[in-house]
């Protein structure tokens, strides 16, 4: 087979699994009907999803304020506006790095285990298993996690971001003798409820989408074996970092593009 | 009955809808598994019971709760009935007393034995059998056997069974059809196929190494080989 060949093979493949991707997000949605039915199932996925997720993000949520904290401090010092503190380390949390680096943690943390899990169910025959009880696997397995990731995303990027305050203020306030006052004040007056934490929110439920959507269709996809569903692990982790990353550059494009 | 890939596990997902033919069509009950609308399908399988190879219990769910599962899930049957009938189906199943064990702490042939409880939880009226004996001690082996024969007999089911462990699946199959390459090669009781079958179905049915089906992969000349210049 030439180059071109292969490349072509390759493309066609990249676009076949595109559609089957897409296919599957639409048979995906069709079954949420489910949850409204069964609260349960989506409860359970939550805590899973979402709660054990929780130490992780609020650890380095807090390192991440600490580090914006020193950093921030030793940049605004130099031009006497070490008060502007709080305002910096807020917005580079809520606008950026809470939606981004809460993806990125959630795609190693939940996304990983949600394949793995759904890719060694397809590979123990338990999905298989579960269409001939006639049990649809998308309404039992698929759409839980989907939407428990949908929903947990969001809320673990506004943890983050909270977190990372405290931490910034730890450091700037408690360590670096910035004025409390000033910390506090200067992030009420510059940061804007629409401009900057709607848009934040609207980006880590973008990500939240794309991250959980990647997650389960990676394991619903994988090769039935013990390697395939390695595969399947390591590509949710490297698509969704991918993804966002490049989701982020576009949306923060489209948000904040036109100032 | 047929050797290893030539289609027998396909056939059994063909019935039960969960591989698409590339043409012809299936046939359960009178209706094309194939055309029906999801919704019809899965209601053509809750009348439908199959037992996996692995038995794909749950993991995450106890022995009681994998048997109950199918109820659950197609039913709304009260909660006291439900654990009556997974009481039930366990004890045909003889494993009543390991209710509440989780499937990590099951032995093979007792996972088994939970899957088929699980897939007789809403008396099918189609069972299908997966390779059921294949890695299992004699005395598991007996009693997959024997349970086999007498649930079909015992709910009035029909019963497909796929294996390639000719003396257990002729001890309790009253029709046979052998498999090769996609094909039906022989049909018949098994009394009757072991007196007048082909000779590819009797080098199967007796275990016999080398036949129609050769011993040798397709190869060139021995001697050639051994003396050729090639040297891989």
């Amino acid at each position: 087979m030439g180059p071109f060949q292969r490349l072509g093979r390759s493309a066609l493949g990249v676009l076949e699994r595109l559609g089957r991707g897409h296919l599957f997000l639409l048979r995906t949605l069709l079954a949420m009907g489910t949850l409204v039915r069964r609260p349960g199932l989506l409860v359970r996925e939550l805590y899973s999803v979402g709660v054990l997720s929780l130490l992780i993000i609020a650890v380095s949520g807090l390192f991440v304020g600490m580090v914006l904290g020193y950093q921030g401090y030793i940049t605004l010092v130099d031009f006497g506006a070490a008060e502007a503190l709080g305002t910096v380390v807020a917005l580079s949390l809520v606008r950026e790095l809470g939606p981004v680096v809460t993806a990125l943690l959630f795609a190693g943390r939940a996304g990983s285990a949600l394949t793995a899990e759904i890719g060694l169910m397809k590979a123990t025959e338990q999905l298989s298993s579960m269409e001939m009880m006639a049990v649809d696997p998308y309404k039992r397995v698929i759409a839980p996690r989907f939407l428990a990731g949908v929903i947990s995303l969001p809320l673990l990027a506004a943890i983050f971001s909270a977190v990372g305050v405290a931490g910034g203020y730890f450091i700037g306030v408690g360590v670096l003798g910035v004025d409390a006052g000033a910390y506090w004040s200067q992030m009420q007056a510059s940061v804007d409820f629409h401009e900057d934490i709607m848009n934040g929110v609207i980006k880590s439920m973008v990500f939240g989408v794309v991250a959980a959507w990647i997650a389960v269709f990676e394991g619903y996809d994988a090769t039935p074996t013990s390697e395939g569903v390695s595969r399947a692990t390591t590509r949710t982790v490297v698509h969704t970092a991918l993804a966002i990353l490049a989701l982020d550059f576009i949306l923060t494009g489209l948000m904040f593009g036109d100032i | 009955m047929g050797p290893s890939g030539t289609g027998k596990t396909t056939l059994l997902r063909l019935i039960g809808g969960q591989l698409r033919p590339d043409h012809g069509q299936v046939l359960v009950e009178g209706q094309d598994v194939h055309r029906l609308p999801r919704r019809e399908l899965y209601r053509l399988r809750r009348r439908m019971g199959m037992l996996f190879q692995s038995g794909a219990l749950l993991t995450d769910l106890n022995v009681f709760d994998n048997v109950a599962f199918p109820i659950r899930e197609n039913t709304r049957l009260p909660e006291p009935l439900v654990r009556n009938l997974v009481l039930m189906k366990l004890e045909a199943v003889g494993l009543r007393g390991a209710v509440s064990l989780m499937p990590s702490e099951l032995s093979g042939g007792m996972a088994r034995r939970v899957a088929l409880a699980r897939a007789i939880a809403l008396d099918p009226h189609l069972m299908m059998y997966d390779e059921p004996f294949t890695g299992l001690d004699p005395i598991t082996m007996g009693v997959i056997v024997s349970l086999i024969r007498r649930l079909n007999d015992a709910l009035g089911m029909t019963s497909i069974v796929v294996s390639h462990d000719v003396a257990e699946a002729c001890s309790i199959a009253d029709w046979v059809y052998l498999i090769s390459e996609g094909r039906v090669v022989d049909a018949g009781p098994p009394e009757q196929l072991r007196r007048e079958a082909s000779d590819w179905s009797r080098q199967f049915l007796e275990g016999l190494p080398d036949g129609p089906v050769p011993f040798h992969y397709p190869a060139p000349d021995y001697l050639d080989d051994l003396m050729g210049g090639d040297t891989r």
